[in-house]
């Protein structure tokens, strides 16, 4: 019996879920290559994958909040049409979205009834949706106060509500995405217990995430996603984190820099006690230090999402660090004066993580991006008003030199392709001779050729006795630029290698927060 | 000041209130689904208009309160087609509503009737009188109550009484009923109700549409149950006030009688004071109490007493995210 | 399907706000025709009583003062990112400015008096604007909400202290002011250069409004606190990255769509009526709010458009003398049309116009191909 009066026994030997040539692109990003999955009934089956690599997109699409552009669903055997939320809810699927989809200021009951409230009238379904609550709580211990207010619960409360509301409306699938990204470690525990029990009721849970030691802890099965392709599917006893680590990263044709032997000089940044809390009193950086010598490439590995943004937004000053110190050139910033502008003046230049959301500005002339952060130059102008021909001469320059395509300084930012704006954007902070270099994901959205081009720049770059601080999410990036690698993994460091002393696999151990001690 | 003349401000501040209340709700509806609506205004107006027009036609009051409802719908559904299927600036449509009910209410007024705008005076049928409550004159002689029964309780017409009774339906149909319960859920977090497997946009009309009939009650009310047929820009502002009440109710519906009645009662006794002296202040410039209702709004936003948090997907058009 | 779709400029600066004006007047029109007159007639009309004569251009240009302030107003703080839906508040405060200076300072000579009038409106709109600036920058209430109870705030105050302080009594106006506080008529200044021009309201204040427009171009895409403005309106979190505080340009470029604002005061105020009086902002500023939709919030553009409602306003009227049955109100429905598709249906425009585009561009190709196979 469920809320929904979903009427359809699947067949008992059926697969669960059958996905069969799913195939998904946005514009020209190709989300999803001719996908293949078989989910077993009662199993707990984990989707493992880097960012990017078509997990969520898979997901969605089962959930029917993307249509795929072929390929065929079966839930319990039957090819379904699910072109919308309500169509897998009535397949009897439900899904706990990495962000809630919860009404904050509504209670526990509110939230769990809306959609099935069973009637016009809210107290008859209400009467029946506390019974169902009671019961789910006694089968699966899960406690939750019907009447509390949502947003006054904790992260893991309110998660317990998304299952609740699976469950209510009689999903027998449950798909969780990256669940334990929000979780503190014994919340995170409560939840595989939970799942377990789910399993033991025979429900079928999906467990997305890319921690590794979740996948070896709870699931049954294991499939591995790379690029939007499904490249093995095992059971989890058969295989180990390494193994895992490796079909999840690829051998990849490494993209060689040239780099001669680094000789770093003294410590140009230093990062102490740094910890971030953001605006949602989340703790995002946790007691970070480390130094960046002059001279040196210092990469910072880590699966987005981890703090590496806000760590690098914290050192550029555009966000205030809760606890910590930072030092250029072993001078102590104070922290009144720890603005982009103050930075800027005193070397230290920032190349930032997403360069249409902050480091250009799409609508502007291409100049005028080119200006930001340094609009205050005399070069450009005295007095109030900019020489803009000055302007346009300095881009003009740049462009030559960074054979940025279409060379028009006058060019709407908007209009060149990503790699041509990412030029744009190293060529305004590094034609400011830094002495600190913040560098984040140097060559997200950007073609082979500027990525090599960029590449060789930055070191260069070190060469000329830069330091130079790079946050980035390919690996293979990190660990052909950089003179030593940091792994951050949920806000903290959890390793330090050299490149000649490490791979993907142990890199990507450290990212999953495998550490030395752990593993 | 004596007993007699308590009642009488009670009596306007229950008339005065009306209009405020009827738009206060309209926008209760309309923003707790998520739809700003700074064009409780103009609909009201183009409501007043259709009111006047149609009362004077049809000789009938009702057939006034549905040409009402109606040409009020109507323009609701403009703002709702601009502002949910079009994903467009809901400010934006919102002035440009009450330009258009300005505009084309005096014009389509003059050119029928020629009486610079207004709509030819109604009597009788097509005017919404004043109900005599039962047992109201026998009650009136009782001390103290009997006259609160007869003077403010009792003697309004049809449309206050409906307009009165929406305060509870609202309150009901939000707090109660699968409808209210989607529909504030909607106005909070979209993406919630779509991945429950709802529609927000139909939910989204289906607000700007009870907000839009809400407006037409106000509007007939002022034009064929407060006055005797439509003056041009009669709502004066009435609209924009709503608007300050609704921030003051912080969006709920007892509270926003609460705040109409207040802001009635200000009115009230604003016209009251007009050239009294009061001893010990001296003259009190009426327009200081005309003005509270918006002073105490801005101070109210601005967090300085208490807090008006919006729904919070108000004003931000439904996209799903890639 | 959310993306912005993306225009040939010349499309995106001519072609769009084109578009949704002519579909403007195509509604009027129908308006005209559903009260049983003619358009084409009130059309020649209107333009014969707006441009077809001296007078006529004068009057057309007056009103053009009005709105290219109101408009500019709205467009500054457009710029930032902004609504400002207060111009009429600001412009109502703004009067209050001027005339303060001009009855109470009229003891200085008329070279101090009128700057310092001017002054005194736009410090006056500059602090009614920079007020709801701050309260969004600092205090988090919506600048919208906040600037339409500054206007209703604004009306009562300006009735308090017309009637109980400084208006005559018994009257809803001050005294006149001195001459020598009165900004001159344009007729009246060219009279004693030989050049006669009929009698009409246009005052100096016009040259200002011209002088304003270039003062705003220059602002908004030439100086460094343009390029500010323009770094938080269109993208918050690189002005962040650039060290421009964001909330410093909101108040800045609120006190300056005030200040703005102010000069619909200094028209009507200084240049027209000589005297403090209730109402004289006659909705305009929200006409500033059609004009600057349709100028697309380019000081150049906003000219136009404010010439257009000037036409439209002073071609009304003449229009209304004609055929009483057509109001002046009409230009207020084709306000209300103009900022509903240039403004609430922007996107449907844009994608008509790219749809209209491409079928263009779709001919385009196949006309030569079908040439080369015919021939």
């Amino acid at each position: 019996m469920n809320a929904y009066g979903k009427t359809s026994a699947p067949a008992a030997s059926a697969p669960a879920i059958e996905l069969v040539g799913i195939d998904k692109r946005f514009g020209a990003v190709h989300a999803n290559k001719a996908v293949h999955l078989t989910v077993e009934r009662g199993s707990i089956h984990g989707i493992v994958g880097e960012n990017g690599a078509g997990k969520s997109t898979l997901m969605s699409i089962v959930y029917g909040f993307y249509e795929a552009d072929a390929g065929e669903i079966r839930v319990g055997g039957r090819p379904m049409a699910i072109r919308s939320s309500a169509d897998a809810i009535r397949a009897g699927i439900g899904m706990v979205h990495q962000h809630f989809m919860l009404v904050e200021p509504l209670s526990v009951l509110d939230n769990v009834m809306l959609g099935a409230e069973g009637g016009a009238l809210l107290e008859k379904g209400e009467a029946q949706a506390r019974r169902e609550l009671a019961r789910l709580e006694r089968e699966y211990n899960l406690v939750v106060d019907p009447d509390a207010i949502v947003g006054e619960l904790s992260v893991g409360l309110q998660q317990r509500v998304e299952i609740l509301k699976a469950l209510y409306r009689g999903a027998d699938i449950l798909i969780l995405d990256e669940p334990t990204a929000v979780l503190t470690p014994a919340e995170a525990s409560a939840l595989f217990s939970l799942l377990r029990a789910l399993k033991e009721q025979g429900k079928t849970v999906i467990l997305i995430t890319h921690k590794l030691n979740e996948i070896m802890a709870v699931t049954d099965r294991v499939s591995v996603m790379r690029r939007g392709e499904m490249v093995a599917t095992l059971p989890t006893a058969e295989t180990s984190p390494p193994a895992l680590a490796e079909l999840m990263v690829g051998r990849r044709v490494l993209l060689r820099v040239e780099k001669k032997e680094h000789v770093p000089g003294d410590v140009a940044l230093a990062v102490e006690g740094l910890s971030v809390v953001d605006e949602r009193n989340c703790l995002r950086v946790a007691d970070v230090s480390f130094a960046v010598r002059a001279g040196e490439i210092v990469g910072i590995a880590g699966v987005a999402g981890n703090g590496q943004s806000e760590l690098l937004e914290a050192i550029a000053g555009m966000r205030r660090p809760t606890l910590g110190r930072i030092a250029l050139d072993g001078r102590a910033l104070d922290p009144a004066e720890h603005g982009p502008r103050t930075l800027r003046r005193l070397g230290l230049l920032h190349v930032p993580e997403d360069r249409l959301r902050t480091g250009l500005v799409p609508a502007f002339e291409a100049f005028e991006s080119a200006a930001l952060g340094f609009a205050d130059d005399p070069a450009y102008g005295k007095g109030a008003l900019f020489d803009r021909q000055a302007m346009v001469a300095d881009l003009a320059a740049k462009m030559e030199a960074y054979d940025v395509r279409p060379r028009d300084p006058r060019l709407r930012t908007s209009k060149f392709s990503g790699g041509n704006q990412q030029k744009i954007v190293l060529a305004r902070e590094i034609e400011r001779d830094p002495r600190v270099l913040l560098v984040g994901q140097p060559t997200r959205g950007v073609d082979i050729g500027a990525i090599e081009f960029i590449h060789r720049r930055l070191v260069a770059l070190r060469d000329a006795g830069v330091a130079i601080l790079l946050v980035s999410v390919e690996l293979e990036e990190i660990m052909s630029l950089s003179d030593r690698i940091l792994v951050m993994c949920g806000g903290r460091i959890t390793g330090e290698r050299r490149p000649h002393e490490t791979d993907e696999r142990d890199l990507g151990l450290l990212m999953a927060g495998v550490t030395e001690r752990a593993a | 000041m004596d007993y007699t003349t308590l009642l009488t401000i009670a009596d306007s501040t229950v008339r005065l209130s009306i209009p405020l209340l009827c738009a206060c709700l309209a926008g209760l509806w309309s923003e707790r689904s998520g739809v700003v609506d700074i064009g409780l205004e103009g609909k009201m107006l183009a409501a007043a208009f259709a009111a006047g027009a149609a009362a004077h036609a049809s000789s009938s009051a009702v057939l006034g309160l549905l040409a009402a409802i109606a040409v009020s719908m109507a323009f609701a559904l403009v703002h709702g087609f601009a502002a949910i299927s079009q994903r467009g600036n809901q400010i934006v449509s919102g002035v440009a509503i009450n330009m258009l009910a300005a505009g084309l209410s005096a014009i389509i007024g003059n050119a029928w009737y020629g009486q610079g705008g207004r709509t030819p005076p109604v009597d009788g049928a097509a005017r919404f009188g004043e109900l005599v409550l039962p047992g109201a004159e026998r009650l009136a002689a009782a001390p103290v109550l009997g006259p609160f029964y007869a003077e403010v309780v009792s003697g309004h017409s049809l449309l206050v009484y409906l307009a009165l009774a929406a305060v509870p339906v609202t309150w009901f149909v939000l707090a109660r009923t699968r409808f209210g319960l989607r529909l504030r859920a909607v106005g909070e977090n979209p993406a919630a109700v779509d991945t429950a497997g709802i529609s927000v946009a139909a939910l989204r009309y289906a607000a700007v549409t009870i907000c839009g009939a809400l407006c037409g009650l106000g509007g007939a009310y002022l034009a064929i149950a407060q006055s005797a047929g439509f003056l041009p820009l009669m709502t004066a502002g009435k609209g924009f006030i709503a608007l300050a009440a609704l921030i003051f109710a912080k969006w709920r519906a007892w509270p926003a009688l609460g705040a109409c009645l207040l802001f009635g009662l200000l009115d009230a006794v604003a016209i009251r004071l007009q050239g009294v002296v009061v001893p010990g202040i001296g003259q009190v410039p009426v327009q200081a109490i005309q003005a509270l209702p918006y002073v105490m709004t801005v101070v109210l936003l601005a967090g300085f007493i208490g807090r008006a948090v919006p729904p919070r997907a108000s004003g931000i058009p439904y996209v799903k995210e890639r | 399907m959310s993306a912005p779709i993306e225009l040939p400029k010349w499309a995106d600066v001519v072609l769009v706000p084109l578009v949704s004006v002519t579909a403007a007047f195509v509604v009027a029109g129908l308006v005209v025709l559903s009260i049983g007159e003619n358009p084409v007639e009130a059309t020649r009309l209107l333009l014969a009583g707006s441009l077809g004569s001296g007078e006529g251009l004068g009057f057309t240009l007056y009103y053009a003062t009005d709105f290219i302030f109101t408009g500019l107003a709205v467009a500054v703080a457009y710029h930032a990112g902004l609504f400002n839906i207060g111009g009429e508040g600001q412009a109502t405060v703004a009067g209050i400015g001027a005339a303060l200076v001009c009855l109470y300072l009229d003891f200085l000579p008329g070279v101090l008096l009128l700057p310092l009038g001017i002054l005194g409106a736009a410090a006056f709109g500059a602090a009614w604007g920079f007020v709801p600036g701050w309260l969004q920058a600092r205090r988090g209430s919506h600048v919208v909400i906040t600037t339409i109870m500054f206007n209703f705030i604004a009306a009562t105050l300006i009735v308090h202290l017309v009637v109980n302080v400084i208006g005559e009594p018994g009257l809803t106006e001050t005294r006149a002011f001195a001459a020598k506080a009165t900004i001159p008529y344009v007729h009246e200044l060219l009279a004693p250069l030989g050049i006669a021009l009929p009698t009409s309201p246009l005052n100096l204040t016009f040259l200002l409004a011209l002088a304003a427009s270039y003062g705003i171009w220059l602002l908004v895409y030439r100086s460094r606190l343009g390029y500010a403005i323009r770094t938080v309106g269109a993208n918050p979190g690189a002005a962040v990255y650039a060290g421009i505080s964001p909330a410093r340009v909101i108040m800045i470029a609120m006190a300056l769509s005030g200040a703005l604002a102010g000069g619909l005061a200094v028209n009507e105020i200084m240049g027209v009526q000589h005297r403090l009086l209730l109402e004289f902002t006659s909705s305009y500023g929200f006409v500033g709010i059609a004009v600057a939709l349709m100028g697309r919030s380019h000081p150049g553009g906003v000219v136009l458009a404010a010439v257009l409602f000037g036409i439209l306003y002073q071609g009304g009227a003449e229009l209304a003398f004609e055929t009483p049955t057509i109001t002046r109100d009409m230009v207020v429905v084709i306000g209300g049309v103009v900022i509903l598709f240039a403004g609430a249906l922007e996107g449907l425009f844009r994608r008509l116009v790219a749809r209209g585009l491409g079928v263009l561009r779709r001919v385009r190709a196949a006309a030569p191909r079908r040439a080369a196979a015919e021939g």
